[in-house]
């Protein structure tokens, strides 16, 4: 296939659209730059156009919204509200970059052909989010679909009246389990450490539903089932003692990756493989890229927080490459 | 909602109006599943939604696409498994979006999760 090249260099090209990207192409697009969201590819595992939060079902704490709405719709308002003033969609993921030189190089497949397509930019908002740890279990990836899970609200319909099991101990872990109390007859919480990570209101409520169990200090060794799980084999690390828990569903929300292997070599990242900013700036190692949201956040790691250092993003692209217009 | 047309390299043709795509889509039911996907003269990848699944509705305008572009060759069915649980069990849905191939009323391949059109067009040309 022949690779096509698109015609002019952007001023900013936004690789990513949960809401730190969003928000930063409408601010972006409010500074008249035009931006050119890579909004990245339709899957099921959080690594999607609208982020991990097209996989939440209720989000309550974003501000302004009284009653709490749903995941995709907030995504949705934020993406049109980004086009209504000029930001530029392509459904693909950015699959290669060169950030060597100017202009910037960005490569993408097409969307239906799958042929790469060379877009370039004078400067570059990063935004390409976490998505879920899975736990690494030979049987997690053949039952994965057919009982295990990452999305509670995608596939908890389909385990109506039977018991499931959360694997985590975090906000998402206990968010999935309280959604599932809807469909499921019990639902085990399976955390490897004796104290939960969760915040405390999600505790507190957890603890309350009568439908979700505990079970502290344990790792999920294997998953059985052949062509749907039937249970889950667990090691009690303090006393070193197995058990078998019958369930029909396991969902893992064990934490978050960052979706950062196409900066490799480019891009400085932590240990974890999150991206470096400057303090109080959205600014990576390299002059005119710049990066916001869960890629370069494991601390907070809210949609509130993601959208305010897309914001900070936009913000400093603006100045970026009006100082560099002014030295060019 | 989520998609509206994309723009970028190359604008393409504009999209076709919802309502001829409307027409493309068969509507099934655990009342006309059997009936419907066994007269169907074209292969059908029957999509397994909800109204709940936000994977579901990144697919949904793609699928369209491909409905509209692959007229004669392929028809796409629609099951909304909240009204039609019946369905989901008995093709063991146990994740949506689910979409499985159905030629000569029966199942060919399946395709769990959201793909992109790229992808969902590779996976299918071998059957159409």
């Amino acid at each position: 296939m022949s690779e096509a090249r698109t015609a002019s260099v952007r001023e900013v090209v936004i690789i990513g659209s949960g809401p730190a990207g969003l928000t930063a192409a409408i601010y972006a697009a409010r500074a008249n730059l035009a931006p050119l969201v890579i909004e990245g590819h339709p899957s099921s595992t959080s690594d999607q156009p609208g982020g991990q939060l097209m996989l939440t079902s209720d989000i309550e704490n974003f501000p302004g919204f009284i009653e709490g709405l749903a995941g995709p719709e907030l995504m949705g308002n934020m993406r049109s509200q980004a086009a209504r003033f000029g930001a530029e969609f392509l459904t693909t993921k950015a699959e290669r970059v060169d950030f060597s030189a100017q202009p910037f190089r960005i490569w993408a497949p097409d969307p239906s052909t799958g042929a790469e397509v060379e877009h370039s930019a004078r400067s570059v908002i990063v935004s390409t989010g976490a998505r879920s740890l899975m736990l690494g279990l030979p049987a997690e990836e053949r039952l994965l679909s057919k009982g295990v899970s990452t999305c509670a609200t995608c596939d908890g319909f389909f385990f109506r009246g039977q018991e499931i099991a959360v694997i985590g101990g975090g906000d998402s872990a206990l968010e999935e389990a309280m959604f599932l109390t809807k469909f499921g007859e019990t639902v085990t919480v399976v955390h490897r450490r004796k104290e939960l990570r969760a915040s405390k209101i999600m505790q507190d409520r957890a603890f309350k539903n009568p439908k979700i169990k505990f079970v502290w200090d344990s790792v999920v060794t294997d998953i059985a089932g052949t062509s749907k799980v039937e249970g889950i084999h667990l090691r009690n690390t303090a006393t070193g003692e197995d058990s078998y828990l019958p369930v029909g569903g396991v969902f893992v929300a064990i934490g978050h990756v960052p979706n950062t292997n196409v900066f490799n070599g480019t891009l400085d990242m932590d240990d974890a493989g999150y991206l470096v900013t400057a303090a109080g700036s959205t600014a990576t190692n390299v002059p005119g890229v710049f990066a916001c949201g869960d890629v370069q956040d494991h601390t907070y790691r809210q949609a509130i927080t993601a959208a305010g250092t897309g914001c900070m993003a936009a913000i400093d692209v603006e100045r970026w490459l009006e100082a560099a217009g002014h030295d060019s | 909602m989520l998609h509206p047309p994309e723009v970028g390299t190359d604008p393409g043709p504009p999209r076709r109006k919802a309502i001829t795509v409307t027409q493309l889509e068969l509507t099934l039911t655990d009342q006309t599943f059997d009936e419907e996907i066994q007269a169907a003269t074209e292969p059908v990848l029957v999509d397994f939604w909800a109204e709940w699944c936000g994977p579901c509705k990144m697919v949904a305008p793609i699928l369209d696409e491909i409905a509209a572009e692959q007229q004669g060759k392929l028809r796409v069915g629609k099951i909304n498994i909240d009204e039609n649980l019946e369905l989901a069990r008995r093709f063991e849905v146990m994740s949506i979006p689910t979409m499985i191939l159905f030629k000569d009323g029966e199942p060919q391949m399946r395709i769990v999760g959201a793909k992109g059109k790229g992808q969902l067009l590779q996976e299918l040309n071998a059957y159409l």
